[in-house]
């Protein structure tokens, strides 16, 4: 593709109105109830100027920077999973008519998003969830038409945060494919402007459409650093070497009692985890029970009646539960969809209220690895 | 192993109405709903084992097993023990009332592979119904098999399924038939017992059997070391699971043993492929 370019902060604004102009509905990080979240944005006062944050094991604070830099931040709560996959969307409708009825398919929408703002580990978590809902023998109309229209500009992370582990996974710092355009932010005394990388001809269109300059080689050269800088700042490490293996001979390791007593199956970790795909289906009826609904809803391993069936639940306690997830994020997620469903992102430790640490779980069973005896 | 890839431009979430085209009352607390599509009469391509989402209007939606046509008769046949709101629903479906049908989902008894083999079927309960497919299938090319044999167990006597049917398998098509039950009534003149204590009263060549089983869990957990003591190799069990389901195609996550989805790598799997995972408990 083409060579970098430099945009300033107006460049940048302009790029929302352009997107805005072609039909996108532009999110992206904004500041709501003191935590940085995706929501839609109408220009970059929108974006959290001057904010940064502190993360670590069940700890998330937002805190003012010195600099006026606009992506000085790592991830937050939400993750762009909420645009492509819904956390709640009506599947059909069925009307009546004495005993017999008509089903009616949700009219299928094509909004048209432009993500300002993703990260590497959150493209990697794309592309898992495209092996989930597009990339198998079955196909989820709402989840491709979405992903499909969809515009990225990436951002490269400036700063790794305390719950971080993309280099482990092999997910970041450094965005590699996937994205329309990708910025890495350079501030200092003298400049604010963003490297820009093309990554589609789509990209190519909207930056003609801004004012930019070719990127001098040093320029090229800082955000290189800026990233490479980063890689040496993650807040977690995970050893990955034969993981699936180590999960699947330890099901029966003592550690998973240990967590289940801090563990409180909240669900958080799956909520605010990019990857976790989870849903459950509810059947609703008026109060004239001739019109009946079925809606799709995020659902979350942890919850007690996930794995219900006639007699009980498969999956009764917090440490199957929590046994369930981890072993799938990390190993069986590799036979389902040839790769990890971890991007190390970091965002389960933080947001866990007992602070259960993902990769030190992970190390805990390493360290102490028992063979599981064959089972009979 | 059923393939299909899902037609362009269809949504795998939307379930297609069928009308009730016969209500079969089977037992005390089982009953079979023969289905055929409204306004349709495109013969239905299942593979047996196969299942399909059911939905009663404004209850819910429920994976049920395919358990015919039987040889003569067109609609799809879901056997069905009502124990739950939807199943309860689907029980007072009467003929000519509508419902909803997505499907058919999931893998497929292995009735090609097993040609030039004795085939020997386990059935524990209501699983009988996910194989009676593959036993008529097998009795369509009687010829292609050597020994066919059914063992089949249930709680009490008033629990057999398909009892008018085990004559003929037996007479015209040299079945060996064996019935079980755990607890007998004053009528009951047959075995007491668990399934697995009846593969010693049938003849088979265990190095060239294929088995099939369904059943509750347990049951196919003594039902495989069984039939592995006497020699069958594990390449050549065929066992199903069950597990909460929700959409049926992979993408809500419920299913999931192990690294398996229950939905679209089972519910027939071979034994030796989640071996692993088979006696862990609340996997």
């Amino acid at each position: 593709m083409n060579a970098p370019v430099i945009i300033d902060r107006d460049g940048l604004n302009r790029l929302i109105s352009v997107l805005v102009g072609m039909g996108f509905q532009v999110v992206g990080p904004t500041v709501r109830d003191e935590a940085i979240v995706y929501e839609p944005l109408d220009s970059i006062k929108d974006l959290p100027e001057g904010f940064t944050d502190e993360q670590d094991g069940g700890i998330y604070r937002l805190k003012k920077r010195t600099d006026k830099a606009l992506f000085g931040y790592s991830v937050g709560p939400h993750s762009w999973k909420k645009f492509l996959h819904p956390p709640e969307r009506r599947l059909w409708g069925a009307e009546a008519d004495g005993s017999d009825f008509e089903i009616k398919p949700e009219k299928l929408e094509s909004p048209k998003f432009a993500f300002l703002g993703v990260r590497a580990c959150e493209m990697h978590a794309i592309a898992i969830q495209d092996k989930v809902f597009i990339n198998g023998k079955y196909v989820d109309p709402v989840y491709q038409v979405r992903r499909e229209n969809a515009f990225f500009i990436a951002v490269n992370c400036g700063q790794a945060g305390g719950t971080c582990f993309c280099v482990s996974m092999n997910t970041g710092p450094n965005i590699e494919e996937g994205f329309d355009l990708a910025l890495t932010e350079i501030l200092d005394e003298d400049h604010h402007h963003f490297v820009v990388e093309v990554g589609s001809q789509q990209g190519a269109n909207c930056l003609a459409q801004l004012t930019h300059r070719q990127a001098r080689s040093e320029e090229v050269e800082a955000a290189k650093n800026i990233v490479a800088q980063t890689a040496q700042q993650m807040g977690r490490t995970l050893n990955t070497t034969d993981i699936k293996e180590l999960l699947y001979e330890n099901l029966e390791h003592p550690r998973w009692d240990e967590i289940a007593e801090r563990c409180l199956s909240c669900a958080n970790c799956t909520m605010v985890c990019p990857t976790c795909f989870c849903s459950t289906v509810e059947d609703v009826t008026d109060i004239t029970g001739m019109h009946a609904e079925r809606w799709q809803k995020w659902d979350s391993c942890f919850t007690m009646d996930f794995t219900y069936l006639h007699g009980g639940e498969v999956r009764a306690s917090t440490k199957s539960r929590y046994r369930q997830w981890l072993t799938h994020k990390l190993a069986s997620w590799q036979d389902q969809f040839g790769s990890s469903g971890c991007v190390g992102c970091g965002r389960c430790i933080t947001w866990c209220p007992p602070a259960i640490d993902f990769t030190e779980e992970v190390l805990q069973i390493r360290d102490s690895a028992t063979q599981l005896s064959e089972p009979t | 192993m059923a393939g299909q890839m899902q037609p362009p431009g269809v949504n795998p979430m939307i379930p297609q109405t069928y009308r009730v085209n016969k209500f079969i009352r089977e037992t005390h607390d089982t009953f079979s709903l023969d289905v055929v599509p409204k306004g349709g009469t495109e013969p239905m391509v299942f593979q047996p084992g196969q299942f399909n989402m059911l939905y009663a209007f404004g209850v819910g939606e429920v994976p049920i097993s395919i358990s015919g046509p039987k040889p003569g008769t067109q609609g799809m046949i879901h056997t069905i023990r009502d124990v739950g709101v939807v199943t309860r629903a689907l029980h007072h479906l009467k003929k000519g009332q509508t419902l909803g049908l997505r499907g058919p989902f999931g893998s497929s008894w292995p009735i090609e592979e097993s040609k030039g083999q004795d085939v020997v079927i386990m059935a524990g309960g209501i699983g009988l119904a996910p194989l009676r497919p593959a036993l008529y299938a097998l009795l369509e090319q009687r010829d292609q098999y050597g020994e066919i044999v059914l063992l089949y167990g249930v709680r009490n006597p008033e629990d057999l399924l398909f009892t008018k049917e085990f004559e003929t398998w037996r007479g015209k098509y040299g079945v060996q038939v064996k019935l079980t039950v755990d607890t007998a009534d004053r009528e009951w003149r047959g075995n007491v017992g668990v399934v697995n204590t009846l593969i010693q009263r049938v003849t088979f060549d265990p190095l060239n059997t294929v088995a099939m089983i369904c059943g509750p869990e347990v049951m196919m957990r003594f039902a495989v070391s069984e039939l592995k003591r006497y020699g069958v190799p594990e390449q050549q069990l065929y066992v199903t699971l069950e597990r909460n389901l929700k959409c049926a195609v992979g993408f809500c996550g419920h299913c999931q043993f192990g690294p398996a989805f229950i939905c679209k790598d089972g519910a027939v799997f071979r034994y030796d492929k989640v071996k692993p995972f088979f006696g862990i408990r609340e996997i």
